[in-house]
């Protein structure tokens, strides 16, 4: 609406409705019509949605391959055509029709590759469980990349914190045997690295993304050098830590499909429902948020209101410093229990991805991240039943779909106004 | 800010002294010893025999500081012997500083162009993966006589990495997406298409199942010095050192890339085509970085492997900041943080400290070079307080 009321010359290089969204909608639409379709196999892809020990057992859905593509590519197909209805009426296609539009492709997707493998049953309920437990780390590292940027400040650092978190509570529930206290442990060592970050780039006023990069690989020194020199030396005195106990609900564990994903969790995993409810109610909801939105958005409106804006975000980086070290603790006493060189693997890099594909929101962060723990255990699935997708083309999924996000041909990713720029007094 | 400083403008007697006590050469010297001094302490602190002597510290101190002093020595001493003079191979292990330090100044050239033009190039890694991957392939997969393969070979390698910052640079210019969060999805892109290649018939050696390629011809390898693993990739290194300045004191593109750098809106407004600019400044950075990846796949290790960047992409930030993003100062503290990887070597051999500490020491020096009031405020220098510029001097000027 608003793009036909300007008059043109405001906007002189651009069109008023960008051609991104109908040319991307159109290729995919194309590719499953074709390539999933067309010359996909026609067996047919079985999905289990019950797993042995649940209350009651829900049916298998069975898709049969080529036809259930062809009628999903032709739906894509006039998605698409309707996207290049809505550009010439001068009008952005809806957000639901992406969102819509997104989640066909995933399935048919999955109907393609699990119809062109060697075995083609999968569990969609375990795989489901599993996309929420590899996506843990994610969460809480893209929860504290919001909680940070929000305040104006950027978080490369989120891999340092989260490798932090991960080797302190490996080496502390060691020492202490006691997995819990491990846990506190590791959002202290998340707060430290946070810290250096604070001190660096609040105080000392260095760039915020060369001193992310540095503690990076700082963190990875450190903790590197004391696994060698000390953990590796007497690994049953530090580094034994012992797993976090698995929590069952009775009876609401059972329930299929979402008993596991919400109700068999570990410690940490609760801790991430209620760290991503938190976040979205502090930053949304409360008095508190509304001020640390407004010193990532505007520090300088925010100063003249009374708002300190570098002791906010000095808080605020260090609070996402102890969620993410907090998060960095699922490496050790939950996924496995012992710490090993560069046990976070980038996942740090795939948090911050997170948070840009789900646009500073820590809700869509959130999601971002269970779809990439999703992207992560289906590669895993895949592999197991033999697909002819090479499991390193699904491994990159997360970093494409980011790439496709901040160039803007998925939606449009905008970060906090200030974020990056150090704030001072003048 | 700059009107501060041009009320309490000194003499230039003053400036002069000023330049010397608080310029970036004498902090950038007081940031290394500061980082050796920590990380020399971090590898005391783990040392068996100083937990020891720690036990029985108040009976008798001095054995105690005695082992503090030689483990935090020793190792020191012995990253000295293996990266330039031991009594037993005189002065050859600092040809491996040399060897070693080749991809890092390519690749540290790369970051520290980009970021003249300011743009923060984190992406070296990806770029040195696909420059590699090209250039490798020339090598071992093509037949052709003797100069003319090494050419191509290092022809392939700077237009892979080209093409790889290129893409970023388009992307930058054409949807205003940020460089840093491009760069870093293009280096696990990059890192696993060449994983995936190296899962291939096409790139791997006939009969393994190792992803591992064959060996580059003999033709398509860097002459190297005999008795070392010196390669003339290092004078590549030099010659790309030499371009870089030349490109960025001399050359138009040069001044229009330092003058993007410093203010994108005033360049725009002098005539200065940002996009292109941009574009350029990506694409040339990676192709430094390509150099990085030929270096290492035509010099170094002569196969192409999963592993052939190791962790240069991240070493070559550092050594750009550290270099101050200038040519001449990343060629040096290429060569710097070559020595520690060629040392650390030695090292890990000689006295059993992890080659991590290198890590430790190098980003802590980057670190304190970016905060030069924290490394004043440790030595006292800070008597008047005076606010710095913001570092993004470390990235700009």
């Amino acid at each position: 609406m608003t793009a036909q009321t300007l008059p043109t010359s405001v906007l002189p290089t651009r069109p008023a409705v960008p051609l991104k969204t109908p040319v991307f909608l159109t290729v995919i639409a194309v590719i499953v019509l074709v390539c999933f379709g067309l010359l996909g196999s026609s067996a047919a892809a079985n999905f289990r949605l019950s797993t042995a020990g649940d209350a009651f057992v829900l049916p298998t859905l069975v898709f049969p391959g080529k036809a259930s593509n062809l009628v999903i590519g032709v739906l894509l197909v006039l998605a698409a055509g309707y996207s290049w209805y809505r550009r010439k009426q001068g009008l952005v296609t809806q957000r639901w029709i992406v969102i819509v539009f997104a989640a066909l492709f995933v399935l048919s997707f999955l109907i393609w590759v699990v119809s062109g493998a060697n075995v083609t049953t999968i569990s969609l309920a375990a795989l489901l469980a599993g996309a929420v437990v590899l996506a843990v780390p994610l969460v809480f590292g893209s929860l504290s990349g919001v909680l940070c940027e929000r305040s104006g400040v950027v978080n490369i650092a989120i891999e340092g914190q989260l490798l932090a978190g991960a080797f302190t509570a490996a080496i502390v529930a060691s020492m202490t045997g006691n997995p819990f206290v491990g846990l506190v442990a590791a959002g202290l060592a998340g707060a430290l690295v946070s810290l250096v970050l604070a001190v660096f780039s609040i105080k000392y006023l260095v760039n915020q993304i060369i001193v992310g990069v540095v503690l990076n690989v700082l963190v990875s020194g450190i903790t590197g050098f004391l696994f060698t020199t000390v953990m590796q030396r007497d690994p049953d005195l530090f580094n034994s830590p012992g797993r976090l106990p698995i929590i069952e609900i009775p009876g609401l564990s059972s329930i299929p499909v979402i008993g596991p994903i919400l109700f068999k969790q570990s410690v940490v995993g609760y801790l991430m429902y209620l760290a991503v409810f938190l976040v979205w109610f502090g930053l949304y909801k409360t008095r508190w948020g509304l001020r640390v939105r407004a010193v990532g958005e505007h520090p300088k409106a925010a100063d003249t209101l009374g708002i300190k804006v570098n002791v906010m975000r000095f808080w605020n980086v260090t609070l996402g410093g102890i969620v993410a070290g907090i998060g960095g603790s699922f490496f050790t006493l939950v996924a496995i229990d012992s710490f090993t060189k560069e046990i976070s693997g980038g996942r740090g890099f795939i948090a911050l991805a997170a948070v840009i594909f789900g646009r500073w929101n820590p809700i869509g962060a959130f999601m971002a991240a269970l779809l990439f723990g999703f992207a992560d255990n289906l590669q895993v699935t895949l592999t197991i039943i033999g697909t002819p997708v090479p499991s390193q083309f699904m491994a990159m999924m997360p970093y494409l779909v980011t790439i496709f996000a901040v160039a803007g041909l998925v939606g449009r990713s905008r970060g906090p106004a200030a974020v990056g720029e150090p704030y001072t007094k003048e | 800010m700059s009107e501060n400083k041009r009320v309490a403008a000194p003499k230039a007697q003053n400036d002069l002294f000023r330049k010397i006590t608080q310029g970036p050469g004498l902090v950038s010297v007081l940031g290394v010893i500061v980082a050796l001094v920590i990380g020399g302490l971090l590898i005391a602190v783990t040392d068996r025999r100083v937990i020891e002597t720690a036990g029985y510290f108040f009976a008798r101190p001095g054995d105690f500081l005695s082992a503090v002093w030689k483990a935090g020595t020793q190792s020191y001493v012995a990253l000295f012997n293996g990266s330039i003079y031991n009594s037993a191979q005189g002065f050859s292990p600092f040809l491996e500083t040399l060897t070693v330090s080749t991809p890092l100044i390519c690749a540290g050239l790369g970051v520290a162009l980009a970021f003249r033009a300011g743009l923060f190039n984190i992406g070296a890694q990806g770029q040195i993966i696909i420059g590699a991957t090209m250039a490798g392939y020339v090598g071992f997969a093509w037949n052709l006589p003797i100069v003319l393969h090494l050419l191509l070979v290092i022809v392939f390698g700077l237009i892979g990495g080209a093409l790889w910052g290129g893409l970023v640079g388009l992307l930058k210019a054409r949807t205003g997406a940020h460089e840093v969060i491009l760069t870093i999805m293009f280096n696990y892109v990059a890192l696993y298409l060449l994983d995936f290649l190296m899962n291939t018939e096409m790139f791997r050696r006939p009969g393994s199942t190792n992803p591992i390629s064959p060996v580059l011809g003999s033709s398509a390898v860097f002459p190297s010095l005999p008795g070392s693993r010196l390669h003339l990739g290092f004078v590549m290194a030099i010659a790309l050192t030499i371009f870089v300045a030349w490109l960025l004191k001399r050359s138009t593109l040069g001044f229009e890339l330092r003058a993007v750098g410093h203010n994108p809106a005033a360049a725009q407004t002098a005539g200065v085509n940002v996009a292109r600019a941009t574009i350029l400044a990506m694409a040339i950075a990676g192709a430094l970085a390509g150099a990085a990846g030929v270096a290492q796949v035509a010099g170094t290790e002569k196969v192409l492997t999963a592993g052939i960047a190791g962790s240069l992409g991240f070493d070559a930030i550092t050594v750009a900041l550290l270099g101050r993003s200038t040519p001449w100062g990343t060629f040096f503290a290429g060569l710097l943080f070559g020595a520690f990887r060629a040392g650390a070597v030695n090292m890990q051999i000689s006295t059993g400290t992890p080659i991590d500490i290198v890590l430790v020491v190098q980003s802590l020096i980057v670190l304190f070079i970016a905060a030069p009031p924290l490394v004043k405020a440790i030595f006292g220098l800070n008597k008047k307080k005076r606010k710095t510029r913001s570092a993004t001097t470390m990235a700009g000027a």
